[in-house]
């Protein structure tokens, strides 16, 4: 990505190398850094923004109560519903607003959550190996066997619905591809030269997996995470759609877009509308992933190779 | 720690270190002894596959287990048996007391961090030193294993070096504790000609300076002629002769040592010399006879080679010899010479 900015790249290089740099804070302005540079970064993290704005201002700038209802149902998109009504006849862009916080919340803590406890099994299942690698691995393939959305299903109705349970629900069952994509870059990873330099220079197990292993293998688990945040945004809306997710009152982007599919030969509004929200945080985490991605590979956003 | 000080900084006695493949197993370091003494350089000789780096991960204790096991022997670091230690307090040893450079310097720093982080980290580990401290003395290391404008370089990544430079900061992290040994496994060979001697020149002064005790593994006959004090050439998991460098370069009274020392040029014979290669493969160390195991491959070899593995002779100033032909083996040296 963004071969013309290689000048500006190798540019930025030669700024880092003279710029005091030490450790954590100057990480965080290279960082600024290569987003800046990077137009779609850019792009990504501007309605990355808005859209965390509108979140937690909601109540300040949608202009309806998202659940009070009007006898102008359906309406086509005017200038008093400028996203046009629903069939129950509540202002679609005060819901979408108002959803945005959920769908957010749960897109970005669920794959937070199924990160964590799939890159931890992935990497202690790669690096032990043995029994250990045999245990986790073997769940891991059980819960492969089904589609994640199943597995969804089934823990809500273990666990209830719900927003948190439903949270809790979409991370377990997301967290396999975690575990199964970090360990196979442990696999490779363990066997490098670095790796047992590392070991003959007394370092821990611990530290090998933490310094050495894990930031290696970052790259495949970032693009995994960008993408996941997507299914998560969809799996909650699917979920809701079934009735297992949240309240059918609840304005969440997936339960509109749900709702809306009765009536899309009618409505378009009603599919169009969600769908672009979904699409524009899916599209916008995509591209800061990609950046981060580059970003965390040092040979090549440091210019050379 | 009674009787320390009779005995060496580093004692290997008996070791065998075994594989357990499909096909059988693999003994790829089959009973070799040796000693190293404080400061002293200690090669040892021998082609591909023959156990030497094997050897040295037995040290470290870094043989990959289950497929592999250090079957018997001891290996004693001033009087302590590193094989009777618990994986913790080997590791703490590992980079304090005794450090290793790798083969392959262009692999060997992890990619992602600064080298100013590796150098320090090991620091703050081993010696606990705080950051600041750390940072300090991993300039002074870098500036030492001369490296240029240490203070930028320890900002760099490893892709920004050469793999001349790459070594010696690789150096410079295996001196950075000031442990005792030094384990070089094949330091040069994937280095450029020009820098090989360089580096071993830094190695040889370094380890001088530090009186740190340096083994260096290599195949390479001419850094074993000028930077080693004592010499042990290897063949298929054991050792087949031992000397110091001038015994061994000079008067080989092993067949495997004369033949590797004729499939090299030197500059010191007559140009018009003919190179002789030795004939055939190293023997698979799945299937060893009870005889000598160079006996296929070797052009002194008698009847009994066959049978009868030779014991280790002492030839006399601390010169040994595995061969029942050494007599003949120095004969046909002083004739050529």
């Amino acid at each position: 990505m963004a071969r013309t900015s290689t000048a500006q790249r190798i540019e930025q290089n030669a700024d880092q190398n003279s710029a005091e740099s030490t450790d954590h804070r100057s990480r965080w302005a290279d960082w600024w850094l290569t987003v800046v540079h990077d137009k779609k970064a850019f792009a990504g993290l501007i309605v990355l923004t808005i859209l965390l704005m509108t979140a937690v201002l909601a109540p300040l700038i949608a202009p309806y109560d998202p659940n009070a209802m009007e006898y102008d149902m359906m309406e086509p998109p005017s200038f008093k519903h400028p996203l046009g009504t629903d069939d129950l006849g509540r202002d679609l862009l005060s819901r979408i607003i108002y959803g945005t916080k959920i769908s957010l919340f749960i897109g970005i803590t669920t794959v937070a959550i199924s990160l964590s406890i799939g890159v931890v099994l992935g990497v202690v299942a790669g690096y032990f190996g043995g029994w250990l690698d045999h245990i986790i691995m073997r769940y891991i393939d059980l819960q492969w066997a089904f589609p994640n959305f199943i597995i969804a299903v089934y823990l809500v109705a273990v666990f209830g619905t719900g927003i948190l349970n439903l949270t809790i629900a979409i991370s377990l069952a997301f967290l396999d591809d975690f575990a199964r994509i970090t360990r196979g870059m442990v696999l490779t990873i363990k066997k490098e030269q670095y790796v047992s330099a590392a070991r003959a220079m007394g370092a821990s197990d611990y530290r090998i997996m933490r310094r050495y292993i894990l930031p290696n293998a970052t790259a495949p688990i970032i693009v995994q995470a960008t993408v996941s945040v997507s299914y998560a945004i969809l799996a909650e809306a699917a979920l809701s759609f079934l009735g297992l997710g949240v309240e059918a009152t609840t304005p969440t982007w997936g339960l509109i877009l749900a709702e809306g599919r009765s009536f899309i030969s009618r409505a378009w509004w009603l599919g169009v509308f969600p769908g672009l929200a979904i699409m524009l945080t899916v599209l916008s985490i995509n591209f800061l992933g990609d950046a981060l991605r580059d970003f965390m590979d040092v040979r090549e956003s440091r210019g050379l190779i | 720690m009674e009787l320390t000080k009779l005995s060496s900084l580093f004692e290997v006695e008996d070791l065998r270190t075994q594989f357990f493949t499909p096909t059988g197993i693999v003994k790829a370091v089959d009973g070799i002894s040796y000693t190293v003494d404080e400061g002293e350089t200690v090669a040892i000789v021998g082609e591909s596959g023959c156990g030497k780096s094997v050897s040295a991960l037995s040290i470290l204790g870094l043989i990959p287990e289950p497929a592999g096991k250090i079957a018997g022997g001891s290996i004693r670091f001033m009087g302590t048996d590193l094989l009777k230690l618990s994986d913790e307090e080997i590791r703490r040893m590992r980079g304090r007391q005794f450090a290793m450079i790798f083969q392959e310097p262009m692999t060997s720093l992890n990619p992602v961090l600064t080298i100013g982080r590796q150098i320090r980290e090991t620091l703050q580990t081993h010696l606990g030193l705080s950051r600041e401290q750390a940072m300090q003395r991993a300039e002074e290391l870098l500036g030492m294993v001369g490296i240029a404008d240490a203070g930028g370089r320890l900002k760099q990544y490893p892709h920004q070096l050469s793999g001349g430079m790459r070594q010696r900061v690789m150096i410079a992290m295996a001196l950075s504790c000031e442990p005792e040994l030094i384990i070089a496994d094949e330091p040069t060979t994937a280095l450029d000609v020009t820098i090989q001697a360089q580096i071993l020149e830094l190695m040889k002064d370094l380890t001088h300076r530090f009186d740190v005790a340096l083994i260096i593994i290599t195949h390479n006959l001419g850094v074993v002629a000028r930077y080693a004090d004592r010499v042990n050439v290897m063949y298929a998991g054991k050792f087949v002769e031992m000397g110091t460098a001038l015994q061994i370069y000079h008067g080989p009274k092993h067949p495997y040592t004369l033949g590797l020392l004729r499939s090299v040029p030197r500059l010191d014979h007559p140009r018009s010399e003919r190179l002789i290669p030795i004939v055939g493969q190293p023997p698979d160390l799945t299937r060893l006879g009870n005889g000598c195991t160079y006996e296929p491959r070797c052009s002194f070899r008698v009847s009994r080679c066959a049978a009868e593995f030779p014991p280790m002779q002492n030839i006399g100033d601390g010169h040994f010899s595995a061969c029942w032909q050494y007599k003949e083996v120095d004969q046909t040296t002083r004739d050529r010479s």
